[in-house]
C-alpha cells in the first residue's frame, strides 16, 4: 500500500512541473512588461531596463523558470509580489486557510447531503421523493455560485440579519458562504449517486443476494451502495475542483480574504508572481486531493488495490 | 426478446438505423422536460439573434437622470446605476453568454475529437504525450484554469472564449480516445471473422452513433458550464469588459447596492440561471433518450 | 389449459396456471402464458426451451425476484407445501428465499459481488437463514467451499481471482449452503468453458442427489438432459407444450417443435448431410400467433390449429402434450 502511494507521489511530481511550466510560461509571455507596469507610466527607458536586469527578467527563459522551480523547492519561495514587494508565499500561506475551510466544509456538505438525496432519488424512483430531489438538483447545477450567494446575502443578512454579509470570524461567518458554494456539489454529488445506484441495481449480483433472501435494505447499502460509490468518488473529486472554483468567486461576494479574493485582486492589478503563485499553489493542493481519491479507490474496490499491489493478496 | 426485429434480412439494416433515431427522437419528445429545456432556449436563442432589433433601448447608453429605478411599465426591469434599461442589457447580454457558450464548447470539441481520435488511433508515443499534456491541463480545476489563462492574455470577450475553449478540450480528448479504441477493438473483431470490407461501413453506421451520444450530451451540458464560466469571470472582471453588457458582469456592478436596489442582481442571475436550466434539461432528455439501456 | 399432472404424495412444488407479461415503452410482451408444473421431493425437472421462451421468468417467478416492474405476474398459483408462494407477505417470502428454495444464475461473472470476499458472501446466506454466530456462519462457508472443491483457505479471496467455472461454484456453494428443498438452475453451465461444464454439471448432480435436494434445471442443451434430469418439460412460447420422463421424451418424442429439437441434433452415430433446423423463427412475443403458437412453423399444422385452444393430450401414462395433432396420427 506504502508503495502504492509512493508511486502515485511519484506520478504526480511531474504533472506539477508541467502545470508550473505552464502556468509559468503563459505569465511570461504575457503581453506587457512586468517592470513597466510597476514603475508606472512616467518611468524612463532606462530605469525600466534596469529594474528589468534587477530582477532577472532579460535572462534567458528556462534559466528563470528553474531558477523559479529552485525557488519553491527548496525555499518554499514563490517570488515577490510586483505590487507590494512582500513574499508572495506569506500571502498565499495567511489566505489559503480561509479557502480551504470554505471549500472543505462545502465538501462535506455536498457528500452529507447530496449522497443521501440521491440514495433516496434512486431508491424511490419515479416517486414524488425521485422527482422533487432530482428537481432540486437539477436547480442546484443551474444556478450560479456567486448568484446564489448573493441572494442568500440579500434574504438571510440583509433582511433577515440571520447570518453576516461578509468578512470572516467565528462559524456563523462560514455558513452562508458554504451553503452558496455547497448547492452545486450537493445537486452534482445527488445526481451521480442516483445514477450510479440506478445502474448497479441493475446488476446480477443484487438478483443474487435478493434469491438469498436478503432484505431490501441490506441490499441498498451493503450490496448496492458500496458498488454505486466508485464512480460517486470519481464525481467527488470532480465535485471539489468545481467547489474549489465556487469558493474563489464566493470569496469575492462575501468579502472572505482568502486565496479567491487574492488571485482576483493581483488580476486586476497585473501581479504575475502573485496570480502563477496562487495558481500552482492550488494545482498542488487539487493534485493532493486527487491522490486521496485515488488512494480512497483502492479501499473501496478490491480490483483496483490488485492492480496497484505488487502481485500479492 | 425481439428476435424476428433483430434477425431481418440485409435489407434491415438501414431500417435499423432509421428506428434508432426514430426511438431517440420519440423518447425526446414524449419527455416533457427536454422539450420545456428545448423551448425555453429556442427562445433565448431568437432572443439572442433578434436582440439589436427588439431591445427597447440602447444597452450601452448612459441616462444619469434615471440611474436606480425599481421595476416599472417603463423600464420593466428596472435601471443600473447609470440609468441604463436592464431589460435592453440583458437582452444584448445573452448574445454574450451564448455566444461564449456555444463557441467554446463547438472548439473545445473540436479540437478534443482531432486529438482523441489521434490518440486512439495511433497510440503509442503519440498517445502518451497528448495524454500527458491533458493530465497537465486537468491538474487545475477548469475554472481556475480558465482564470489563469485570461488572467494572462488579458480581459475581454475573445480571450475569455479561449480560456473556457482551453479548458474543456481534456475532457473531450477522453471521451473520443476511449470511443475510438472500443472501435478498434471492435475492428479486430471483425477482421478476425473475414468479413469483406462493406462491414466497415455497417461498423461506421452503428458504433459513431453511439461513440457519438456521450459527446452530444457532454457538449450541451458543457455550453451550460461554460456560460455559468463566463459569467464567473465576468464577475470577477475578466471576460466581457464594461460598458458591454454581459450577464456575470451585470451581477457585479450590482454587488454594492444589493441592500437598496436589489433588482439590479436578481434578473441577471435568473436570467443565467434559466438559460443554464434549459441547457441541463435538454442534455439529461438527450442523455436519456440516447441510452441504449433505458427501459422506459 | 393444464389437465392430467403427474399426481403422486411427495409432492414439492406445484405451479399452476402461470401469466408473467413484461410491460415496457407501451409494448407488451407475452413471456409466460399459462404454465403448469409439478416437482416432486428429490426430482430433477428440466424446462428446455430456446432463449427467450419463458423459462428464466418462470424460474424467477418461483423464487420471487421477477422485477416489478416491467415484469407482472397476472395469474396462477405457485404453491410450496401447502402455501402459495404467490400470495405470501414479503417478509416471508424472504423466509423461503435461500433456505427453501435457491437459485443459480446462468453468468456467473456478474452473480457475485466484486466488493465481497467470496466467503463472506456465502456465510451471508448462512447468516440470514440459521441463527448462528458470525463464526460459525464462517465455519459453515468454509465448509461448503470445501464441498464445491475450493480449498477453504481462499475464503478471504475476491470474485475477480476467480475463473468462470470456480465462481460458478461459489454461486453453487451459496444456492446449496442453507439446504434447500428446491434449486433452480438457470443454465448454469451455459456461459462456461465445454470442458468445465462437464464438470459442475456433475458436480451439481452429485449434491443435488447427496442432499436430496430437487431441482428445476433449465436448459437450452438436451444433453444436459440427458444427463441430468428425471422428467422434461419443454416450453415453446411461454407455454408448455410436452411433459415427460425424460426417457419417454428421448424415446418418443411426440410434439413437432420437440420432433424438430431432436432434428436439428447432429449425430455421432449416423451420416447426415444437412442438419434440419426448425423452419422459421420463434414468434414475438408482443405478437403471438392465434391458436397453436406453434402451428407458422409446424410441417404437420392443420386448420384447428390457427384458432383457439389447445388441448393437453396424453400420449402415454405421465406423457403429455400439448398438440392438436398428437403423434400417434402423423407419420413422417
Amino acid at each position: 500500500m506504502k508503495k502504492f502511494i509512493g508511486k502515485r507521489i511519484l506520478m504526480m511530481i511531474p504533472v506539477l512541473l508541467g502545470v508550473t511550466f505552464l502556468i509559468f510560461s503563459i505569465m511570461t509571455f504575457t503581453p506587457g512588461d512586468p517592470a513597466a507596469i510597476i514603475l508606472g507610466a512616467e518611468a524612463t527607458p532606462e530605469a525600466i531596463q534596469e529594474l528589468r536586469e534587477k530582477m532577472g527578467l532579460n535572462l534567458p527563459f528556462l534559466s528563470r523558470f528553474f531558477d523559479y522551480i529552485k525557488g519553491i523547492v527548496t525555499r518554499f519561495d514563490f517570488g515577490t509580489s510586483y505590487i507590494n514587494g512582500r513574499n508572495v508565499k506569506d500571502e498565499i500561506l495567511m489566505r489559503f486557510g480561509y479557502t480551504f475551510r470554505v471549500a472543505l466544509l462545502s465538501m462535506l456538505f455536498a457528500l452529507g447531503f447530496g449522497i443521501p438525496l440521491g440514495i433516496t432519488a434512486a431508491v424511490n424512483r419515479n416517486t414524488w421523493k425521485d422527482t422533487v430531489s432530482m428537481t432540486i438538483a437539477l436547480i442546484g447545477i443551474s444556478m450560479p455560485t456567486f448568484w446564489f450567494g448573493q441572494m442568500l446575502s440579500i434574504v438571510f443578512a440583509l433582511k433577515l440579519g440571520l447570518f453576516p454579509a461578509s468578512g470572516i470570524g467565528g462559524i456563523r461567518f462560514y455558513i452562508l458562504p458554504c451553503l452558496a458554494v455547497s448547492m452545486m456539489g450537493i445537486a452534482a454529488m445527488a445526481r451521480q449517486t442516483r445514477s450510479s445506484m440506478l445502474e448497479v441495481i441493475r446488476s446480477d449480483y443484487i438478483t443474487t443476494a435478493r434469491a438469498k433472501g436478503q432484505e431490501e435494505r441490506k441490499i441498498i447499502y451493503k450490496h448496492t451502495l458500496r458498488n454505486a460509490l466508485i464512480p460517486v468518488v470519481t464525481q467527488a473529486g470532480a465535485t471539489f475542483g468545481i467547489l474549489l472554483g465556487g469558493t474563489l468567486v464566493a470569496e469575492t461576494v462575501f468579502s472572505i480574504p482568502g486565496l479567491g479574493s487574492y488571485m482576483v485582486t493581483s488580476i486586476n492589478s497585473r501581479d504575475y508572481p502573485a496570480i502563477q503563485g496562487s495558481v500552482i499553489f492550488i494545482a498542488a493542493v487539487f493534485g493532493v486531493v486527487m491522490l486521496l481519491v485515488d488512494i480512497l479507490y483502492t479501499v473501496i474496490d478490491p480490483r483496483i488495490r490488485a492492480e496497484f499491489s505488487k502481485g500479492g493478496k | 426478446m425481439n428476435l424476428q426485429k433483430e434477425t431481418k434480412a440485409p435489407g434491415g439494416q438501414p431500417a435499423k438505423r432509421k428506428s434508432m433515431n426514430a426511438m431517440v427522437l420519440r423518447r425526446m419528445k414524449n419527455n416533457k422536460m427536454a422539450m420545456a429545456g428545448l423551448f425555453i432556449l429556442t427562445f433565448i436563442m431568437l432572443v439572442a439573434i433578434f436582440g439589436p432589433l427588439i431591445a427597447p433601448y440602447s444597452a450601452t447608453k448612459t441616462d444619469l437622470l434615471h440611474t436606480y429605478s425599481l421595476p416599472s411599465l417603463q423600464h420593466p426591469f428596472g435601471t443600473d446605476e447609470l440609468g441604463r434599461d436592464i431589460m435592453s442589457r440583458l437582452i444584448i447580454g445573452s448574445r454574450a453568454s451564448l455566444a461564449i457558450g456555444l463557441i467554446s464548447m463547438a472548439g473545445a470539441s473540436v479540437i478534443g475529437i482531432m486529438l482523441g481520435s489521434l490518440c486512439g488511433y495511433f497510440g503509442g508515443k503519440v498517445d502518451t504525450v497528448i495524454m500527458r499534456f491533458m493530465d497537465i491541463f486537468q491538474a487545475l480545476p477548469p475554472l481556475i484554469l480558465a482564470i489563469a489563462i485570461c488572467a494572462a492574455l488579458g480581459p475581454g470577450l475573445n480571450n475569455c472564449i479561449l480560456a473556457i475553449t482551453i479548458s474543456n478540450i481534456p475532457s473531450f480528448v477522453r471521451m473520443t480516445r476511449a470511443s475510438v479504441l472500443n472501435i478498434r477493438r471492435m475492428e479486430y473483431l471483425e477482421a478476425a471473422t473475414a468479413i469483406n470490407c462493406s462491414t466497415s461501413r455497417i461498423i461506421a453506421k452503428h458504433i459513431l452513433p453511439n461513440a457519438l451520444s456521450p459527446l452530444i450530451v457532454q457538449l450541451t451540458m458543457g455550453v451550460a458550464t461554460a456560460i455559468i464560466s463566463a459569467s464567473a469571470m465576468s464577475f470577477i472582471g475578466l471576460g466581457v469588459q464594461p460598458p458591454n453588457p454581459e450577464w456575470g458582469a451585470m451581477l457585479s456592478a450590482g454587488r454594492g447596492y444589493i441592500r437598496n436596489y436589489p433588482h439590479m442582481v436578481t434578473f441577471s442571475g435568473t436570467m443565467i440561471m434559466i438559460t443554464v436550466l434549459s441547457l441541463n434539461m435538454l442534455g439529461d432528455g438527450l442523455r436519456d433518450a440516447l441510452d441504449p439501456k433505458l427501459k422506459d | 389449459m393444464s389437465e392430467g399432472k403427474m399426481k403422486t404424495g411427495d409432492l414439492l412444488l406445484s405451479v399452476r396456471d402461470l401469466k408473467v407479461v413484461y410491460t415496457s415503452a407501451g409494448a407488451t410482451v407475452e413471456a409466460v402464458n399459462g404454465v403448469s408444473l409439478d416437482i416432486k421431493r428429490g426430482e430433477s425437472l428440466g424446462l428446455v426451451g430456446e432463449t427467450g421462451a419463458g423459462k428464466t421468468t418462470i424460474a424467477k417467478a418461483i423464487i420471487g425476484v421477477l422485477p416489478d416492474p416491467p415484469a407482472k405476474i397476472l395469474n396462477g398459483e405457485i404453491i410450496l407445501q401447502d402455501s402459495d408462494l404467490l400470495k405470501l407477505p414479503e417478509k416471508e417470502m424472504r423466509k423461503v428465499r435461500g433456505k427453501k428454495i435457491s437459485m443459480i444464475f446462468q453468468d456467473p461473472m456478474t452473480a457475485l459481488n466484486p466488493l465481497l470476499t467470496v466467503g463472506d458472501q456465502i456465510a451471508e446466506v448462512v447468516s440470514l437463514h440459521e441463527s448462528v454466530s458470525k463464526k460459525e456462519a464462517m465455519n459453515k462457508a468454509m465448509e461448503m467451499l470445501e464441498m464445491v472443491g475450493i480449498p477453504a483457505d481462499r475464503y478471504a479471496e475476491f470474485p475477480h481471482q476467480f475463473s468462470g467455472g470456480m465462481k460458478q461454484r461459489v454461486v453453487i456453494a451459496i444456492a446449496l449452503a442453507c439446504n434447500p428443498e428446491l434449486l433452480l438452475a438457470d443454465e448454469p453451465t451455459t456461459a462456461l468453458d465445454v470442458t468445465i461444464q462437464a464438470q459442475v454439471m456433475e458436480m451439481i448432480s452429485v449434491l443435488q442427489k447427496k442432499l436430496n435436494t430437487s431441482m428445476l434445471l433449465i436448459t437450452h442443451d438436451l444433453g444436459v438432459v440427458a444427463e441430468s434430469c428425471d422428467n422434461v418439460a419443454v416450453i415453446y412460447a411461454g407455454e408448455i407444450v410436452e411433459y415427460a420422463s425424460k426417457e419417454d421424451l428421448f424415446l418418443d418424442p411426440a410434439h413437432p417443435y420437440t420432433l424438430g429439437l431432436f432434428g436439428s441434433l447432429p449425430s455421432l452415430t449416423g451420416d447426415v448431410d444437412r442438419l434440419t433446423p426448425i423452419p422459421g423463427l420463434p414468434p414475438d412475443p408482443e405478437n403471438l400467433p392465434d391458436g397453436c403458437s406453434f402451428h407458422p412453423r409446424c410441417r404437420y399444422a392443420a386448420e384447428e390449429c390457427k384458432h383457439g385452444s389447445v388441448p393437453f393430450k396424453e400420449v402415454s401414462p405421465d406423457h403429455f402434450v400439448h398438440c392438436h395433432m398428437c403423434h400417434c396420427e402423423k407419420e413422417v
